[in-house]
């Protein structure tokens, strides 16, 4: 079996990129990851695009030939990915399978998003383009508000307080301070994140993550070819499950069962578990989405996230620090954050991180669309 | 023929501005105001509350009362001076919501305040001739007045529905209309607001077609004015009907427990039906109600029911109209400019 | 999403509720399912009206609306377990605030307008039981 080593890594900062297209912006990334490389761009073979919307952010379809073409990359075979915020997981996952495969040794996978186009209410209708259409969207929900629902059902189970739900946004604002790729980079407070406008009750603006531009991609190749490269990051299992696409067709509201399912193979394919992980970076779209990955993924039992949180576990010097890069909350262009996680992890294991964390080995990240139709659980090795 | 009320049902939204609220905001005395209309506030639909929902839900309503299968019923008329659409009936979407139909005739009707007694005319024509086993007949409104107007105190939004068929719950003796060409009241294609004569309204308009239709009813069917258990009038005001029954010589209990204008204001075209609906909630097996109906531009429709002893085991299917009267919150002039839309946004 | 085939064909469902049920296996839907999940091809489907009766299970308030809703926010959205056993999402009306487990009964209500010359789209929200005077 065909070992799938990441080799570059190249992200735009994310921002408001008023000046920039997602043709600028996809290039951009593009150019970085071909050069952390140290690679031409005629070695790529293949390319795959994440991308949740551009038809409805930017008018634009057929986004994987417009990409490769404004990178100078054709006639290579170009593959579009969706899975609504998980479409850059999916990218890079279909990406390991096409060199598992054996057709091909060096490819690049990436994730765009340009959001900004369009205004903010148009912007929420499209992002629900990921929820049910037909009984979701039509009555006026956002995504938001689907995390609100699970938030307060959450709440109401387990106790979890406003406060508490705070520390999510505390620590990613924190950890994002280093971060100079980071939309947002200030400090906040509990009584900050608790006074921030309210969006979907008990969700407030301070917990969510914001509309944002950018663009990332990775250079994966074949295990043939990897010893070419310097300090190659190896995938050691990548899972993908699906759940129901409306969220009220789930039985419970407080967990994800794709994300567990996802990483139950992903942890089954790299022969460790959940505690052999060093360094996470998973879906914190909203603030309770990460304590409910802490969860899913096994990283405390069902109802104790918070510990995670309030013992400074997950914090930079615990024992397991997530989101080191700041998370979503700091930047979340739909398409490129699957591939934005990936670039972190790789980035820790390979000890040049903005906000390094001690000489991890393993890692992980957790990508999901909607809420929860699509999880993609990868975990990531130093060595082979 | 043994034809009338099968079942029916009322429908008042939540919402109430009362007059103090209003008379605040144009620097109006409210005691003079509610002592001149003899309305204390009115009902306000929200914001996701037009003709149709409350056409539905009154219907609901008369369904659950009637106990009739909806396939049975073969048509639907809908008297409103504010369907939502001014080409495409209200009617197929009541229909579709109430599980009537397909064979189902549909029109929607206006005349002014009261194109629902219209709509009973017609059902009644339609069974009685045979045509059909049902009908449905449905009076609904989100009336408007013009911020400012003495309209604004009292157009207020309600409705009430009326299942017509055999075997009711108060038979339809009879009834007849009276109609001529007055303008005291209309709206053009277009406009936002009506727009009416003032005092034209009064003595030309209300007196002359209410006193008239209810007349000739009596000449015809030969009652006296004391026969009736209740008596119910078109409520512009929580005066017109009241001057309009004294000066018949109807006595005032008789018309009290339809006088609904003072707690709900003007629900125009539910307006009169609203008052039969809360009498039909408390009247007795042999009671008389007579009704008339009053409809800008102009004319008045006038019946004869006679309660039978259905009305006992029916009533108690489906909410009284004094339940919806009953349950209210208040808003202020800001909250209700914004419901009805009167903001520029 | 501005449609009007999309809507004609769901109304029986926005309107009246009418979902599916395998009767295989018991199962109801509600938004209709034509295939059912778990007997796969050995069940089968047949219409199945629900009550809209129901009990909260989540609720959260929508302040910031996505485009045609922002003329109605903030409004309340539930997660609602229908008697019959469905799950659904719905708007739940002004009146008695929402709460979880909350009972509620269905209303016929404007859902949204495609801007004030496009259709207007009806359906069922939700009212706290109680505030409805629904028996």
């Amino acid at each position: 079996m065909t070992d799938v080593a990441i080799v570059g890594v190249g992200c735009t900062k994310m921002d408001e990129h008023w000046t920039k297209s997602l043709r600028d912006l996809s290039t951009e990334a593009g150019a970085l990851a071909v050069k952390d490389a140290g690679l031409d761009g005629k070695d790529i073979q293949a390319l795959y695009v994440g991308n949740m919307s551009s038809g409805r952010f930017i008018g634009q379809e057929h986004l994987a030939a417009l990409a490769a073409d404004q990178a100078g990359l054709i006639p290579i075979p170009a593959t579009r990915c969706e899975a609504a915020c998980a479409s850059g997981s999916l990218a890079f996952r279909k990406a390991c399978l096409a060199i598992k495969s054996g057709e091909y040794d060096i490819i690049m996978a990436a994730g765009g998003e340009k959001m900004t186009d369009i205004k903010g209410p148009e912007a929420i209708a499209a992002l629900m383009g990921a929820a049910d259409q037909e009984w979701e969207s039509a009555i006026g929900l956002t995504f938001t508000g689907l995390y609100a629902l699970m938030a307060r059902a959450y709440m109401n189970t387990y106790g979890l307080t406003r406060d508490e739900l705070s520390q999510v946004p505390i620590k990613n604002h924190f950890h994002g301070l280093k971060n100079p790729l980071a939309q947002f980079r200030f400090e906040v407070t509990a009584e900050q994140v608790a006074r921030s406008a309210m969006i979907a009750d008990p969700l407030r603006l301070l917990d969510c993550s914001p509309i944002t531009d950018g663009a990332a991609a990775v250079i994966l190749v074949s295990d043939r070819v990897a010893d070419r490269f310097k300090n190659p990051i190896w995938v050691k299992g990548s899972g993908q499950a699906s759940g129901t696409l409306a969220l009220h067709d789930r039985p419970s509201l407080t967990e994800i069962p794709a994300t567990q399912i996802a990483a139950k193979r992903a942890y089954d394919q790299a022969g460790v578990g959940p505690q052999d992980i060093e360094v996470a970076e998973v879906h914190d779209c909203f603030s309770i989405e990460e304590i409910l990955a802490y969860e899913d993924l096994g990283f405390a039992p069902k109802g104790k996230g918070k510990d995670l949180l309030l013992n400074k576990d997950t914090w930079i010097g615990g024992r397991l620090p997530v989101n080191t890069d700041g998370g979503l909350k700091l930047g979340h262009p739909v398409g490129a954050t699957g591939i934005k996680q990936l670039i972190e992890i790789v980035r820790q294991l390979r000890g040049d991180a903005y906000n390094q964390v001690k000489d991890p080995r393993i890692g992980l990240t957790h990508n999901i669309g909607g809420t929860g139709a699509t999880a993609l659980v990868h975990i990531l090795g130093k060595e082979r | 023929m043994d034809i009338g009320i099968v079942g029916y049902g009322a429908y008042v939204p939540h919402y109430r501005i009362a007059v103090e609220e209003i008379a605040r905001v144009w620097g109006e005395d409210p005691a003079q105001i509610k002592e001149g209309l003899g309305v204390l506030e009115k009902s306000v639909p929200d914001k996701d509350e037009d003709t149709i929902t409350i056409a539905v839900e009154a219907g609901k309503n008369a369904l659950l009362r009637a106990g009739v299968d909806p396939k049975l019923v073969m048509a639907l008329y809908i008297g409103s001076e504010s369907h939502p659409y001014a080409v495409k009936p209200s009617g197929t979407v009541v229909g579709e919501a109430l599980g009537l139909g397909p064979h189902l005739m549909v029109a929607d009707l206006e005349f002014a305040c009261k194109a629902g007694t219209a709509a009973i005319q017609c059902c009644y024509g339609l069974v009685k001739g045979g045509v059909i086993p049902y009908g449905m007949a449905i009076g609904a409104d989100t009336s408007q007045g013009r911020p400012g107007d003495a309209l604004e105190y009292t157009a207020s939004a309600g409705g009430a529905a009326f299942l017509i068929g055999k075997d009711p719950l108060a038979l339809l003796e009879h009834t007849l209309s009276y109609t001529t060409d007055t303008s005291d009241f209309w709206r053009r294609e277009g406009a936002d607001y009506p727009s009416h004569g003032a005092r034209f309204t009064g003595k030309p308009a209300y007196f002359s077609h209410v006193t008239s239709a209810t007349q000739l009813l009596l000449e015809r069917t030969g009652y006296k004015p004391g026969d009736f258990a209740h008596a119910v009038f078109h409520m512009p005001n929580g005066k017109f009907p009241v001057n309009a029954a004294l000066g018949m010589g109807f006595a005032r209990q008789q018309i009290e427990q339809g006088l609904v204008v003072r707690r709900i204001g003007n629900t125009y075209s539910g307006s009169s039906l609203l008052g039969l609906t809360n009498v039909l909630d408390i009247a007795l097996p042999g009671d008389r109600i007579l009704l008339t109906s009053y409809g800008s531009g102009a004319g008045a429709d006038a019946f004869v029911f006679q309660v039978t002893d259905h009305v006992l085991d029916r009533r108690d299917r489906a909410p009284l109209t004094e339940e919806y009267m009953a349950r209210k919150e208040y808003i202020d002039y800001g909250k209700y400019a914004r419901l009805r839309g009167k903001l520029k946004v | 999403m501005e449609s009007a085939p999309l809507y004609w064909r769901l109304k029986r469902q926005k309107y009246n509720l009418i979902g599916t049920r395998c009767v295989t296996c018991g199962e109801s839907f509600f938004p209709p399912r034509s295939f059912c999940p778990t007997c796969r091809r050995r069940g089968r489907i047949e219409e199945f009206q629900f009550s809209g009766k129901g009990e909260i299970t989540s609720y959260t308030i929508i302040k910031s609306a996505p485009k045609g809703f922002e003329q109605f926010a903030p409004y309340t959205v539930a997660i609602i377990k229908l008697d019959e056993g469905a799950l659904i999402s719905g708007q739940v009306v002004q009146g008695t605030p929402a709460t979880i487990g909350g009972r509620v009964v269905p209303v016929f209500r404007k859902m949204y307008e495609e801007g004030k010359e496009g259709i207007i789209h009806y359906g069922i929200k939700w009212q706290v039981d109680g505030t409805a005077a629904e028996k």
